[in-house]
């Protein structure tokens, strides 16, 4: 076991963290802890673009951004960190183009700005062109660009170091502080502790608790669960974006920028669907309603193909020079993996599982959240990890990559300033204890069930009972299926017994993180008798702003050990917090 | 071995048919190995189904142990470059029907980088050799308060490198690298070449010192493994070639 002190450390390598690591390296001494390389991680999937009111090529302002975030998001948006994002969405996308981020240029030679999902001027007017973005490519772009200035500004990184526990030390006081965090080194099976004043967590999503997703392998959830088992909360659980354009039967992600360019949706009939769903703009209304429209279409029996069970994506109309231009990617994607030529060939389309809103909570100065009100000192989150919450029930279109950058930046300022100011906080006792109990338990066990059947259950009933549309009945079927789960995964074995980058082992870890953050996910959604946003329920087709417009917080005693899976003293325990309120009230959601 | 392609009989129209490979398997592990050496395995795979998907079916259903590498599986992460039939590619990008499944499909790791587990390579040195080549926008004089400006034909001019993902394809199918280690290869070249051509850069003449290094751009040879290897469809010998042009004519 080796021991490691930074002033901060921080836990991921994606946009979010590799944004707080320019911040943080400048200020205090800080370290990069990634389970992937820094260029591997999921925000350089994302693609359509960033959005920020430049008014580069028509009038626009940061205050219709803010109110289509608020709107977009159903009412359960945080309107104060919706303001912080939308306005400092603009200084984020120039900071970019100063690191040298290669955006697409207007004649004039600004950057170039394209329409998007739920996007609009003036309160709903007409769709606007806000995404800023390098054709569709956009995250590639942004994570390329980081790591670049990470590497011009000699930012220390730990590759392949899994981070699977927080260290809190009980203060004087009572209240808990960060102290560290503890590290799996993948190459060799060690363990590490690292010492920090401050830890930023940017670890990202969980999309692998459902089957189609487009999310990456490694979206495990991983911060989440490691917070989590520390009996910090998490908020609004129940809230995921499916996203309308996956490719059909495998869940990779076409980009809305399709539909931004002029893609149109079409049923099996070549009907223009979305039209008698959304009038005004059509296949640009935000992601939960094109999802749900589209999962409508095909369960009326209008879905395209030999079992119905998708819908179109159609650019046969564009020039295919500008499908070249503006979306070079998605469109190989669409020939690569269904031999389809979107130049003549509408491309099979049908929603995948593709962002988690909620996530840890935290404050606009990503300061984590213990319950309401208290912040953990020296504990911050930003990113998909985290829910400030700028995404409410349902997240716009580019405004992750806005998050992550806004505040990913805040978080490594914020975390900085901690750590130049505080005291260095005593490790706890045996602060391997945990990590060295989950793994060793699982690797010496000789028998048992494989990961991989586990999972599999896992996301199947996960697509099955707690998609696009929910139900008490199914739901519940769910939460029976991952009880089952829970105890089975005490008895999961892995072949691979040795210590060099025991990738079987990784995978055993993160189901660990996927059960239970599936659990979180179920019990939010079935206590939440409404709709709304990326949460629909049949049984309860509308928004109840009565009861239910504030925020779900779960929470959970710490974890007492782990040996035969991680145990808890307690069950999931359900409370909700208030949604802050500037100057949105809360209308009835149409376009 | 042969593949069968099995027609279901109750398949609907339009429906993918299932087919049996053998995947021929390079393992190591120094825990336990002597040296590398070649496991068949046997799965069945749809039309649609990737060699990663294959790699999963064999970790996931038979052998826990097989190590590799992958995040993303569209391509776009380049976790999981790989000799497949002895070409560099990334595994979720190649469809099992399109290499040739009559016969066993043979997966390697990517040559020229010590094997640190199967087909996981030691990826230190190549990043070094990125890290080296200043990879990074570097200006002169003051920002100005908004963007800065650039035409869209200075846009194009460097579009191709920008599409880099670091998978090391390119790198490890050069004959030059597989005999020379310190080469800096082809994709650090186009690292440097995604900055020395865009016109909002003044660190070209820095860059150019550094590849003109008895490691640098002279050593490439012209093969064109490296564009052949790459997933991005990235023209790197011509961008190799246009950074060799740069040094011999001072233009950029």
């Amino acid at each position: 076991m080796q021991t490691h002190k930074y002033d901060v450390v921080i836990v991921g390598a994606g946009g979010a963290g590799m944004r707080a690591a320019l911040e943080s390296s400048t200020r205090v001494r800080t370290a990069v802890l990634t389970k992937l390389y820094p260029t591997r991680s999921h925000t350089g999937a994302a693609q359509g673009g960033m959005c920020a009111a430049l008014a580069n090529v028509e009038e626009d302002n940061w205050e219709w951004h803010t109110f289509d975030t608020v709107k977009g998001g159903d009412y359960l948006v945080d309107q104060d960190a919706a303001e912080v994002m939308c306005r400092e969405a603009i200084d984020a996308v120039i900071d970019l183009e100063k690191m040298g981020l290669p955006f697409n240029r207007t004649p004039e030679g600004k950057i170039d700005q394209r329409r998007f999902g739920g996007h609009t001027r003036n309160h709903g007017e007409a769709a606007v062109r806000r995404s800023c973005f390098a054709a569709d490519r956009t995250g590639h772009m942004i994570l390329q660009t980081l790591y670049q200035n990470c590497i011009k500004q000699g930012v220390e990184f730990y590759n392949e170091f899994y981070v699977l526990d927080l260290l809190l030390t009980d203060g004087p006081d009572g209240v808990q502080r960060t102290s560290g965090v503890v590290a799996y080194e993948l190459a060799t099976g060690e363990i590490h502790i690292f010492q920090a004043k401050s830890v930023v967590f940017a670890t990202g999503g969980t999309g692998k608790v459902f089957k189609t997703t487009s999310n990456a392998h490694t979206l495990t959830g991983d911060g989440m669960g490691v917070v989590f088992r520390r009996g910090l909360p998490l908020e609004d659980m129940e809230f995921f974006q499916f996203h309308p354009t996956g490719l059909a039967g495998l869940g990779i992600l076409l980009s809305e920028a399709a539909r931004g360019e002029g893609g149109i949706l079409r049923n099996a009939d070549g009907e223009r669907f979305m039209e008698r769903y959304a009038p005004t703009i059509k296949d640009l209304a935000p992601r939960d309603i094109v999802a749900r429209s589209m999962a409508n279409e095909v369960r009326e029996g209008r879905g395209a193909g030999p079992n119905k069970d998708y819908v179109l994506l159609d650019l046969t109309h564009l020039e295919p020079a500008h499908i070249d231009a503006k979306l070079p990617d998605i469109t190989e994607f669409a020939r690569t993996y269904l031999g389809v030529e979107p130049y003549t060939e509408p491309v099979p389309v049908y929603p995948t599982a593709h962002y988690a809103m909620g996530g840890v909570p935290t404050n606009v100065e990503a300061e984590v959240l213990r319950n309401n009100t208290d912040v953990v000192p020296g504990l911050y989150a930003a990113g998909e990890v985290a829910c400030v919450s700028v995404h409410g029930s349902n997240r716009l279109g580019t405004n992750s990559l806005l998050d992550i950058n806004v505040f990913g930046r805040r978080a490594g300022i914020a975390a900085a300033e901690y750590a130049a100011t505080a005291d260095w906080v005593d490790l706890p006792e045996a602060p391997e204890a945990l990590v060295v109990g989950m793994v060793e338990s699982i690797r010496s066990r000789s028998t048992g069930e494989r990961v991989a059947d586990l999972r599999r259950e896992l996301q199947e009933t996960m697509d099955r009972n707690v998609q696009v549309f929910r139900t008490e009945a199914s739901m519940k079927e769910a939460l029976g299926v991952i009880d089952e789960l829970k105890e089975r995964y005490a008895n999961v074995v892995v072949q691979d017994k040795g210590k060099r980058y025991n990738t079987d082992l990784l995978e055993a870890v993160e189901l660990g993180f996927l059960i239970e953050l599936a659990e979180v996910i179920t019990l939010g959604a079935l206590a939440r008798k409404e709709s709304r946003g990326g949460h629909f329920r049949e049984d309860y087709e509308a928004r109840d702003d009565v009861n239910f417009m504030r925020h779900t917080m779960a929470y959970r005693a710490p974890v007492t050990e782990v040996d035969n899976g991680p145990r808890f003293a307690d069950e999931v325990r359900l409370d909700y917090k208030p949604v802050t309120v500037t100057r949105y009230q809360p209308m009835e959601r149409k376009y | 071995m042969t593949a069968t392609v099995e027609e279901n009989t109750e398949a609907k129209p339009g429906a993918v048919p299932t087919f049996e490979v053998t995947l021929r398997i390079e393992r190591y592990n120094p825990e336990v190995d002597d040296a590398p050496h070649f496991e068949d395995y046997r799965v069945t795979v749809h039309g649609t189904d990737r060699v990663l998907d294959a790699l999963h079916q064999i970790k996931w259903d038979q052998d826990g142990s097989l190590s590799f590498r992958r995040s993303c599986a569209h391509g776009v992460c380049g976790s999981d470059a790989m000799r497949i039939n002895g070409k560099n590619r990334l595994a979720c990008k190649t469809l099992v029907k399109d290499v040739n499944p009559g016969k066993p499909i043979t997966v390697e790791p990517i040559k020229g980088l010590p094997v640190e587990k199967d087909l996981i390579v030691d990826m230190e040195p190549f990043f070094q050799a990125y890290r080296d080549v200043m990879p990074f926008l570097v200006t002169t004089g003051n920002e100005p308060t908004r963007e800065r400006l650039q035409s869209q034909e200075d846009r194009e001019r460097f579009d191709d490198t920008t599409k880099c993902i670091l998978c090391a394809a390119c790198t490890t199918s050069c004959p030059v690298f597989w005999n020379d280690g310190q080469y800096f290869g082809p994709q650090a070249i186009v690292g440097a070449h995604r900055f020395i051509f865009d016109s909002r850069d003044d660190g070209a003449a820095q860059r150019l010192e550094i590849l003109n290094d008895k490691e640098g751009v002279w050593r490439c040879r012209t093969t064109f493994n490296c564009t052949d290897a790459c997933p991005r469809g990235i023209q790197v010998t011509k961008a190799i070639q246009e950074v060799k042009r740069a040094l011999l004519t001072n233009k950029f």
